[in-house]
């Protein structure tokens, strides 16, 4: 089970480019952030994501 | 006359208007930040939403600086967290600290401020605290590697103006950076008076957000923060002081 | 501009010393570089003196006018603009009004409180030829180091007049009042005194550190002028030729622990006005960087010393002198103002109800003579004094005038934690 974004997935392992593909994710808006460490945009191709992981995606939006 | 500009991590800006993006359509956002003149704005980060088609960034011109803000943190380590991942969307080093751990009132901690600064300047992040504006905290987060200090107005959202007028008077006059008056600004005329006493910038998002008419606002805060500095720049004149009573002459003892 | 005269030459010095004299005061290039610090002291990383010192240089006191004086006195805050304002001469004119001012910002900060203290010298001998001063090592004076047992007879006399604060003074000689015989001082001092000052040659951080543990509390040093091309020339010779490491003393001294310090040119020697903005914005910038210290400020005048009844303050008349006061009051409400016995009477009587807060009483500038001076009694050596006190009151009498003037006068408002 992978959590991504609060969800729980329920993979072993996928790399990580794979599933941003997948789930519609734009690879140049967003910053991925595993196991409260980032994922630099330079690592996403080779980069897996594991069971037990813990997985943020973010983008910018309206903020003040 | 030498061009009017104050910086900020080595960046030079002459719009002293920093605009907010937050509750308000992406339509609007262009013409909200021509009509204000703005050169930095402040976004958020969240967790892309799949379903948007659309991207906020689409919709701000280039020239513009971004700062991300942290909101959603509540503490140092959160704070840290998010703007290590805005910075690794790749829009520049600017942050903008935010850090509250009350959510009636959405006070930020000053305390767990200080911590994040001084982690995030020592990451190299161009760091611009939002602060309840207490003196010993902004001289903290000058020493921590800030590069401008944020004092809220009023209470976030609040549109009630320079209730902490005094204080931020206080941070004006001994603080050596910026001070950029953040949050609780709710008309032009309030954020003409903070320009008027000093401050560097006005930051301000939901005295425009909740306006009939979000650009035309926008562009009624840029005359008000321009005349503000203007005026701050020229030297307010005296006020006179009505029934000053008459005392004895205190320098008739000078000899020679 | 006039110029004082201070040249003097003792018959006593040999033909050797005379020689090397005149060189000193003829030849600039036999004097060593006022700008390069001696062997063994102790260089800083500040920015301070750097920005005092551009700001001083850019100080053209010409162009304010009076509308910059009327809105300077209008203005809740003074700034560093409105304060240079307040210093020109377009000021003069505005003096009263002035002095109201400042009288209300000393009220707000202080009440109607005077501080009274006393100076101690506890030596006179000195490594310095700087030509203004009777303690300068060429001029002819009897010279006298107090030891343990002769300090400790002069505070017991000191003490049983009442007085609480105590500022220790020596001559600028590290070879003859070296820092174990200062701190010796201080921990006698600090038997018989709630607060202990020192005005002592300048010293490295852990110097004032270990003074500190010795029981001193505030450190005084005068930079005398802050035109440093103007200094070159006026201190010819010794340690205090060193013009930065003297400016930086302060801000040693508080990172030696000291809980106050203090500050002043010695109006008369350069151009006052510039030396006044300096003196105030050294206090100011070290103020900022650290906020929790104590600061005052000091005013002296150039006086009369033994051998040179001439020496006198030039263009700095009381009126010049009441002006400075009033816009250091003014631009910083919090910082304690010293008014010396180098100023008569009435000027010190008007003065404490403007702007000063802290007078000294019972002063004698020479060495071990307290008790001839409050007992009567004559004490066969003394050594002689650094210049001429032109206010000779008693604490007695002091205090009294103190109170007679409405004011109240405090001795100590130290708590030690």
């Amino acid at each position: 089970m992978i959590k991504i974004n609060g969800e729980e997935i329920m993979l072993t392992e996928i790399p990580l480019t794979r599933y941003l593909q997948e789930n519609g994710y734009d690879p140049r808006r967003i910053a991925v952030e595993c196991n409260e460490n980032i994922v630099p945009k330079s690592q996403f191709e080779t980069f897996i994501l594991h069971s037990g992981d813990v997985v943020e995606i973010v983008s910018f939006v309206g903020g003040g | 006359m030498m061009k009017d500009t104050f910086k900020l991590g080595g960046k030079e800006f002459s719009s002293r208007f920093i605009l907010g993006s937050g509750k308000y359509s992406l339509e609007l956002i262009k013409a909200a930040v021509e009509n204000a003149g703005a050169e930095i704005i402040t976004l958020a980060v969240r967790r892309t939403n799949t379903k948007d088609t659309e991207n906020i960034l689409d919709y701000i011109p280039d020239y513009v600086t971004l700062l991300p803000n942290t909101s959603g943190a509540r503490t140092a380590q959160e704070a840290v967290r998010i703007a290590r991942m805005a910075r690794e969307l790749g829009c520049g080093n600017f942050v903008k600290i935010e850090i509250m751990k009350d959510s009636k009132y959405l006070l930020p901690d000053n305390v767990e401020t200080v911590k994040a600064t001084q982690i995030l300047a020592d990451e190299g992040f161009v760091v611009l605290p939002y602060m309840y504006p207490d003196l010993y905290t902004a001289r903290e987060l000058q020493e921590a590697g800030a590069v401008a200090v944020m004092p809220l107005a009023s209470p976030i959202g609040s549109n009630k103006g320079l209730a902490t007028r005094e204080f931020i008077q206080i941070l004006i006059d001994e603080i050596d950076l910026p001070i950029i008056v953040d949050a609780g600004i709710g008309k032009p005329s309030q954020a003409c008076e903070a320009m008027e006493m000093g401050a560097a910038a006005i930051m301000s998002n939901t005295a425009i957000a909740t306006a009939r008419d979000i650009p035309a606002m926008a562009g009624a805060f840029k005359d008000a923060i321009i005349a503000g500095r203007k005026a701050y720049l020229a030297g307010l004149g005296r006020v006179l002081e009505r029934g000053a009573e008459a005392s004895d002459p205190l320098t008739g003892f000078l000899r020679d | 501009m006039a110029e004082n005269q201070f040249f003097i030459d003792s018959e006593k010095l040999s033909e050797k010393a005379l020689l090397r004299k005149h060189q000193l005061e003829q030849d600039p290039s036999c004097r060593s570089d006022h700008m390069a610090y001696m062997e063994g002291m102790e260089q800083i990383d500040s920015t301070i003196r750097d920005r005092v010192i551009s700001e001083m240089s850019s100080y053209d006191y010409n162009v304010y006018t009076e509308a910059d004086v009327r809105r300077a006195l209008a203005g809740e805050r003074c700034t560093v603009e409105d304060f240079k304002a307040l210093l020109s001469p377009a000021a003069l004119p505005y003096l009263e009004q002035m002095a109201q001012k400042a009288k209300l910002e000393t009220s707000r900060h202080f009440g109607n409180t005077v501080y009274i203290f006393t100076p101690l010298y506890i030596a006179n001998y000195c490594e310095n030829y700087c030509i203004y001063c009777g303690f300068n090592c060429y001029n002819d004076i009897r010279r006298k180091k107090l030891n343990a047992e002769e300090i400790e007879k002069e505070m017991r006399v000191i003490a049983e007049s009442g007085i609480e604060e105590i500022l220790l003074l020596t001559g600028e000689s590290r070879a003859m009042s070296d820092v174990q015989y200062i701190g010796g001082a201080c921990k006698l001092a600090a038997k018989y005194f709630k607060n202990v000052g020192l005005e002592i040659y300048p010293v490295n951080t852990d110097e004032y550190r270990y003074l500190h543990e010795c029981g001193a509390d505030y450190v005084t040093v005068f930079q005398e002028t802050y035109d440093s091309d103007k200094y070159e020339t006026l201190h010819l010779m010794g340690h205090k030729r060193v013009f930065p490491y003297r400016f930086d003393a302060q801000e040693r001294a508080l990172r030696g622990g000291m809980r106050g310090v203090g500050f002043s040119a010695l109006l008369g020697l350069a151009d006052f006005r510039k030396d006044a903005l300096a003196s105030a914005l050294h206090v100011y910038y070290l103020q900022r960087k650290y906020p929790h210290a104590e600061y005052s400020l000091s005013c002296p005048r150039l006086r009369p010393i033994i051998n040179n009844d001439k020496i006198n303050p030039l263009d700095v008349h009381e009126k010049e002198l009441c002006q400075v006061l009033c816009a250091y009051r003014i631009f910083m409400p919090f910082v304690g103002i010293t008014v010396s016995s180098r100023e008569q009477r009435h000027f010190r009587d008007g003065i404490i109800k403007i702007a000063a807060t802290k007078v000294s009483a019972g002063v004698s500038t020479g060495i071990g003579d307290h008790e001839s001076k409050y007992k009567g009694e004559m004490n066969v050596e003394i050594g002689d004094e650094q210049f001429e006190i032109s206010d000779d009151r008693s604490f007695d009498e002091m205090y009294r005038d103190v109170q007679e003037e409405g004011l109240q006068p405090v001795l100590n408002d130290y708590v030690y934690v």
